[in-house]
């Protein structure tokens, strides 16, 4: 070892020529902590967003690299939250990559014991055929007084505050051309 | 009140920390001391479904001492108007009110209309007909009654005649006091009083002051009654289109205001618009004249139709057709998610889409709704985890019990793994009407997909399956407009394309509209949403408005949209006094310039620009015309607020304190218990425990917690979230610990009527019991965000709740239910029935 290299691990040696005499800042510093980078420095880029959870609205920031979510932060931008999140908001990363989210369709036969494996294009073909069929069957296209009523009560769609206004859109206008008025969602809940 | 703010809004509780570092009293009123009351300056706590009888106190407080905003009350509310002779009211009555048909278990409100006019409204006619039982009230944001001229007939200035809404007001809360309130609430007089200084204090030309509520005021048997007795309260101390006024409703999802203004909802529309019903709408004609108002923005009600029928279908919607009008779907009934439920208990309703939801956790009486998803033909579950709402086949308490038994339940379930909010594109609305867009981060990932994209694949494929149909049910799915453009290797469709539509444009150029004052009654444009009209003003996405809040004063009105019209503040004419002028100068917002001959301010003014404040409407006015300068509020046909309702409430003009369904005690003021209009469905799986019963003698409340969201489906799968709140619990007294021999850390049982749950036992002081009508009463705090699934599991508190809902917008009495607790867990197996139904025999 050098006397340059045994000076320099010297800690009083370090703190004065540092400017740090009290020890508290860089000449406290190790190597690891000096090369460390926030994750979102390393960001390919950063979405603006909001937060899935409560009606407050909060903005956040999405940083993804390589295609996946790496952080998400306060909008400190935003007039509503001035940067914050609650432990939700700020957990919603988690959420995100939840170790529990569910990738591929579950399919479960009349009075089978386990699921199954369906392909996603095949499960929509028969969801949209069940639909065509149950709607047929149980058209009532007037009421027993003999009223226009254009429409099947046997089919229901439920939720929509979770979801987008634009989704929303989607399925009172489908539901509606389809004559299903039992569409509701957790606004009476 | 009704709202645990800093627990559930945390991020929003800080403008009310704000508020209180600049001298701000803030008070918590709430049967819990929360997080919310430990930041606030003062709590008081009441028993859980007594709000009324509060807010009650407070309205003949300011009556009884003579604080209201005189100026406000006579120009900007209804308080001079004379109402119909024949009107009674609940103190003439006995809880009643004129018009009570015991048979029908409904209101006729002919008697509730103000004098001189004839029984009829924009919009209200809707009413008529419906079965009165199921009950259908006047919709979301329903519409005012209707005026041949913009004026009531009958009004007295000086407020009064004996029949005027001022003096109904006085008579009607004339009991409510001080001692009244103690003794239904169990605060106590003195609490009370101060908390009326205190709000009349902070109100009038100088001050202004808001009331926060959450789910705690709706989910009641009489919950629009309960923010309607706020709305009293706010018009007569001035505090309604003001700023720091106001009554702000916090609401619990990131788009459930959204999914009220484009609703997926049983009985409107978008822009809050009526389904079409059976009998009173036999043709476009009469659908038109029972819901246009002759005064007031509802005026231009064919301007807003007919462009959604251009959105919704385009060239084949024509005036010749009536714009398919005789096509359309119909209600005649109640259809709101707890009657779906209960169809599907008997075998009417065969298939059902849950998109974002968890009914099997969420919604009271789960095990309801559990045993009757078991009832199904087929199941969709859409969600980015298997909830219990997919799983109740196989994993739920019923099948422990062996009531169900997975082998014979015949439903097909289709699970459908969605995308989460960095996953796609798309707007919320949030709790105070602003439209945020929400741009993609990642492509979702297997199979995930958005429910845009679910819907808009599903309404292609039926479209192809139906395309050569000739069956006249198949007119409409046909006609639809469904030509959305899509991108990436999935097919995403463009969520900004729904917008625009959304947002509204000409159909021949397909200009972009300026907003709802743009639209056409004859078929030029189309619009997907009156409210949300000019949302993509000039083919810019105002949505995604993100102009920092340092380069913005404090209304930061280029921060995304509000609507309507990016309007922060509704009604906020009302912040000027009747010649224009701001109220004062610490509390102006929106004023006259009357230089300039137009209003002008801080937000975009609610109130046609150019319309003077000395305004008068010539008499064959119509629409907003027939609205003088000095009425603000211009969606109601007389420009008014509404001290009295007379149309567009089922069960009542006035709020009136009623017990909740399931109560231990009787009512103070009136022999009539409960809201008599309340709708109850009295099953063998919804029984309801007889008031005053001694084996349920607690009352229990739900709540929510900051770390967990609604019914978990979002947060018991998130590690650091069930690390923070890791276990379900109940919360009780010392008292009543020490009473039924509960231990801090162990286990409760907890059982109504219903069923039985167990729980962490949490001994706290947070909530003590009360003293009501000398007695005491304890109370049991809920927690509901658990099931069977996730990272943490436990049962669910809606389990023990039952279905009993307001007549106006079906919502559950879920604040407050009688219950009985007991150390230990609760029985397995089939032994938990057994255990339920012998407390049940006890009951009587």
């Amino acid at each position: 070892m050098s006397i340059g290299d045994a000076l320099d691990r010297w800690p009083v040696f370090r703190q004065l020529r540092e400017g740090d005499p009290l020890g508290l800042g860089r000449a406290a510093r190790s190597e690891r902590s000096r090369v460390l980078k926030p994750r979102n420095d390393e960001a390919d880029h950063v979405v603006q967003s909001v937060c899935p959870y409560c009606a407050v609205g909060c903005g956040q920031l999405v940083y993804v690299k390589g295609g996946e979510v790496t952080h998400i932060e306060g909008d400190p931008a935003s007039p509503i939250s001035r940067g914050r999140l609650c432990p939700k908001g700020q957990a919603s990363k988690s959420y995100v990559q939840s170790p529990l989210r569910e990738y591929k369709v579950k399919y479960r036969r009349p009075h089978a014991t386990a699921w199954e494996e369906l392909e996603l294009d095949e499960a929509m073909e028969m969801i949209a055929q069940r639909v065509v069929d149950t709607r047929a069957a149980n058209w009532q296209a007037e009421t027993e007084k003999g009223d226009p009523a254009n429409r099947t009560l046997a089919i229901g769609n439920l939720g929509g505050a979770t979801l987008d206004n634009e989704e929303n859109y989607l399925i009172k206008k489908l539901c509606f051309a389809l004559g299903i008025v039992q569409v509701e969602n957790q606004a009476r809940i | 009140m009704g709202s645990n703010m800093a627990e559930n809004h945390p991020v929003g509780f800080q403008w009310v920390m704000e508020a209180r570092e600049r001298g701000a009293r803030i008070f918590h009123v709430d049967p819990r001391f929360t997080r919310t009351s430990a930041m606030c300056t003062d709590w008081i706590r009441i028993r859980a479904g007594s709000d009324i009888a509060f807010l009650g106190g407070v309205v003949n407080y300011i009556l009884g001492h003579e604080r209201w905003f005189d100026e406000y009350v006579k120009h900007y509310t209804n308080a001079p108007v004379i109402i119909d002779e024949e009107f009674q009211d609940t103190e003439d009555l006995d809880g009643f009110f004129s018009g009570w048909d015991p048979e029908k278990g409904k209101y006729d409100v002919s008697t509730w209309q103000y004098a001189g006019m004839e029984a009829h409204g924009a919009a209200g006619q809707r009413e008529e007909g419906f079965e009165p039982t199921k009950g259908e009230g006047s919709g979301h944001g329903g519409h005012s009654g209707g005026l041949e001229h913009g004026e009531p007939p009958e009004e007295d200035p000086t407020l009064q005649h004996p029949r005027c809404v001022f003096q109904l007001l006085k008579k009607h809360f004339a009991r409510y006091t001080p001692e009244l309130v103690a003794e239904t609430c169990g605060c106590s007089v003195e609490q009370f009083v101060d908390y009326c200084e205190a709000i009349c204090e902070a109100s009038g030309r100088e001050r202004t002051g808001a009331f926060c509520y959450a789910v705690g005021w709706t989910q009641h048997t009489v919950g629009v009654q309960y923010i309607r007795t706020a709305t009293i309260i706010q018009q007569l101390l001035g505090n309604i289109g003001r700023p720091g006024g106001g009554i702000l409703a916090l609401r619990g999802h990131a788009s459930i205001q959204g999914s009220t203004d484009i609703p997926t909802l049983y009985n409107i529309l978008p822009g809050y618009l009526p389904m079409p019903h059976t009998e009173t709408y036999g043709d476009f004609e009469s659908y038109m004249e029972a819901n246009t108002s002759p005064t007031g923005f509802w005026g231009n009600f064919k301007s807003y139709w007919v462009s959604l029928m251009k959105a919704y279908f385009g060239e084949h919607a024509t005036p010749r057709n009536d714009w398919l009008f005789k096509h359309l779907p119909r209600i005649d009934d109640d259809n709101s998610a707890y009657w779906t439920a209960l169809q599907m208990l008997d075998g009417t309703v065969k298939g059902y889409i849950i998109a974002g939801e968890n009914p099997a956790v969420g919604n009271t009486n789960s095990r309801l709704h559990r045993l009757a998803l078991a009832k199904l033909d087929w199941l969709v579950v859409r969600d980015v985890v298997e909830i219990e709402s997919a799983s109740f086949w196989y994993d739920s308490p019923e099948i422990e019990s062996g009531e169900l038994v997975t082998g014979d339940i015949a439903t097909e379930v289709f699970f459908l793994p969605a995308a989460a909010h960095t996953e796609k594109d798309g707007s919320f609305t949030n709790t105070q009407r602003l439209l945020q867009f929400h741009w993609q981060a990642t492509e979702p990932k297997g199979d995930c997909r958005s429910d845009l994209w679910f819907y808009f694949h599903l309404g292609r494929l039926i479209k192809q399956k139906l395309a050569d149909s000739e069956e006249e049910r198949d007119t409409l799915i046909k006609a639809l407009r469904w030509d959305y453009p899509t991108h990436s290797a999935i097919q995403e469709p463009d969520a900004e394309s729904v917008l625009q539509e959304v947002s509204g444009r000409e159909v021949e150029t397909g200009v972009f509209l300026d907003g709802y004052t743009s639209l056409k009654d004859d078929g030029s444009t189309l619009c997907g949403c009156w409210i949300y009209s000019g949302c993509f003003k000039d083919g810019i996405n105002q949505t995604a408005r993100k102009k920092p809040l340092w380069e913005q004063d404090y209304v930061a009105a280029e921060w995304a949209w509000a609507w309507p019209d990016n309007r922060r503040l509704l009604y906020n004419r009302a912040s000027a006094d009747p010649d224009g002028k701001p109220w004062s100068e610490r509390k102006k917002y929106v004023w006259w310039d009357a230089e300039k001959g137009e209003w002008t301010g801080l937000d975009t003014p609610d109130f046609e620009k150019d319309k003077e404040p000395g305004y008068v409407p010539p008499d064959d006015a119509e629409a907003q015309d027939a609205i003088a300068g000095d009425h603000p509020f211009i969606m109601q046909a007389d420009g008014r607020a509404w001290l009295f309702v007379p149309h567009g409430l089922e069960d009542g003009p006035l709020p009136t304190h009623y017990e909740p369904q399931e109560s231990p005690f009787e009512n103070s003021l009136y022999s009539q218990r409960a809201n008599p209009r309340r709708q109850q469905f009295e099953r063998p799986e919804n029984p309801y425990a007889a008031p005053g019963s001694e084996v349920y003698p607690y009352v229990a409340t739900t709540y929510r917690l900051t770390e967990h969201h609604t019914a978990g489906g979002m947060t018991r799968t998130v590690p650091y979230l069930s690390e923070l709140q890791p276990a379900m619990f109940c919360e009780v007294s010392p008292e009543l610990a020490k009473e039924t021999g509960l231990e801090h850390g162990g286990w409760a049982t907890i059982y109504s009527a219903r069923t039985a749950i167990e729980a962490r036992v949490l001994v706290t002081d947070r909530i003590p019991p009360l003293e009501v009508q000398g007695r005491r009463v304890h109370q049991i705090g809920l927690p509901y965000h658990w099931g069977t699934r996730g990272l943490t599991t436990g049962d669910a508190a809606n389990d023990l709740d039952h279905i009993a809902l307001d007549p106006n917008v079906h919502i559950q009495e879920s604040k407050a239910f009688s219950v009985g607790i007991v150390p230990g867990r609760r029985p397995r197996g089939p032994a938990l029935p057994r255990f339920v139904e012998e407390l049940r025999k006890r009951a009587g």
